[in-house]
């Protein structure tokens, strides 16, 4: 579903990612853990198309998504290509980042009428279908400016899916949410892990979902994958000592 | 000096006419600052050479005083063969010199949405024109509506300077008078008060909105 091929990504002098080879395949659930810096995020972001690559190509779906062929080569990718193969991809961020002009509903049916050429109606209907599956149905005429952090998260989570993407990206989607209130968060998206066959690539610092949400866990340090392998392995049995470290400090053990 | 009743009654009609193009020569240069200043400040956001146009544009029109742009446009363009009506002319002087103004204001409160928004925007593939009218705009403006309505203020206030090529506004009108008769306490006093009622309320407005704003 999703193929980086030798990708490497620099800000300046500041090299984030290099060399970057990896594939994630359809329905797979992928989390990516590290220490921050370590370019987790930036490769949502690349997947997203908010940063362009330096170098190499990452394909999803079998097309290439930083690049497009043109007369039999491949040429970086321009706005209306990015934004067709962006489509089938969804971003979950950090700061949440519903839009507070518009109401729930406005940003849940925004897109999808915007950019799917659904009728109002069935946005509308699409919207309350996932608002009751985030729990949220009564909050459906508030402005996100009304609701809890951890509330407007599960509204930004509806929003994605109201894409209908093959492709989730969760970009530390609990980092911002007050202790309380990050179990509802995880529940949730264990439960949309479990109900659809979405590939989901996310990095997150909540050990315990990463080890059984995921599929596979990679583990990234200086903008290298160090370490890629099963949860149950890599949580339990890790092999590289630069993962040990890593998670010694982050689990206290 | 006395004041004089009678002279006040013969001179107030001419005043207010005045006054009527004062007020329109302000709506109507507004209406193009607003506009034109919200397309400037959307292009210093494009691409390169737009944005550099623009830029350039908006700097000379700040360095240069307003009175030097409005005998510009109005003895230079006829000599390209452009002949513009004096009012004409004033709007579009007042509205150009603004525009740059409000451009800033606008930059302002663009540069105040958060870079999130941007990318939310786009991570839903809305298109370019939909992220500006849908998600931007809508949190950028409300917040610079106080300093977009003191630029409003401001320009009431300049239009005066449109005497110089000969607009018949509150204050042409009182000059004009004020030398046929040789009696300038009245007019000029009138002319005062005719400003003050207009834009102290105004003001009194912006300050409310001002409030509301921060209040969100």
């Amino acid at each position: 579903m999703i193929v980086f091929e030798g990708v490497e990504k620099r800000f300046g002098d500041n090299v984030v990612l290099s060399d970057l080879d990896f594939t994630v395949a359809s329905g797979e659930h992928v989390t990516l853990i590290g220490p921050s810096g370590s370019g987790k995020t930036t490769i949502l972001r690349l997947l997203m198309c908010l940063e362009a690559v330096s170098d190499g190509v990452i394909r999803v779906g079998g097309r290439p998504l930083s690049h497009m062929e043109k007369g039999g080569r491949l040429v970086p990718a321009d706005e209306k290509h990015s934004r067709e193969v962006r489509k089938h991809i969804g971003m979950v961020f950090q700061q949440f980042n519903l839009f507070p002009n518009m109401t729930v509903r406005g940003n849940l049916v925004e897109a999808p009428t915007r950019v799917l050429g659904l009728s109002r109606d069935e946005a509308d209907a699409r919207a309350v279908e996932l608002l009751d599956l985030v729990g949220l149905a009564e909050k459906i005429d508030e402005h996100p400016s009304r609701l809890s952090g951890g509330q407007q998260q599960r509204v930004a989570i509806a929003r994605a899916l109201a894409m209908r993407p093959d492709v989730l990206l969760l970009d530390e989607v609990t980092s911002a949410l007050d202790p309380e209130l990050v179990a509802g968060v995880l529940k949730l998206l264990r439960e949309i892990g479990e109900t659809t066959d979405i590939t989901i690539l996310c990095v997150t610092h909540e050990m315990g979902f990463a080890r059984d949400f995921s599929h596979r866990v990679m583990m990234f340090d200086g903008g290298r994958i160090v370490e890629d392998a099963p949860p149950e392995e890599l949580f339990t049995a890790p092999r590289e000592p630069r993962t040990q470290e890593f998670l010694r400090a982050v689990l206290g053990r | 000096m006395t004041w004089d009743w009678n002279y006040v009654a013969d001179v107030l009609p001419a005043l207010l006419d005045g006054l009527r193009i004062t007020v329109i020569a302000t709506l109507l240069g507004s209406l193009v600052a607003l506009v034109l200043g919200l397309v400037f400040a959307v292009l210093m956001r494009g691409p390169a050479p737009v944005r550099v146009v623009v830029r350039a544009l908006v700097e000379f029109v700040r360095s240069t005083p307003l009175l030097v742009q409005v005998f510009f446009l109005f003895f230079v363009l006829p000599q390209f063969g452009v002949t513009l009506g004096a009012l004409v002319v004033g709007v579009i002087a007042l509205g150009l010199h603004y525009a740059a103004y409000n451009s800033e204001v606008y930059r302002a409160g663009i540069e105040a949405v958060p870079r999130g928004q941007w990318e939310a925007a786009t991570a839903l593939s809305l298109p370019r024109s939909r992220v500006w009218t849908g998600v931007v705009l809508p949190q950028a403006i409300p917040r610079v509506l106080p300093a977009l309505g003191n630029n409003v203020i401001s320009m009431f206030k300049e239009t005066p300077l449109l005497i110089g090529i000969g607009v018949l506004d509150i204050v042409g009108q009182a000059r004009e008078a004020g030398n046929t008769t040789f009696r300038y306490v009245e007019v000029y006093t009138i002319a005062g008060l005719l400003f003050l009622v207009l834009s102290y309320p105004a003001a009194l407005l912006v300050r409310r909105l001002e409030r509301r704003v921060v209040g969100t």
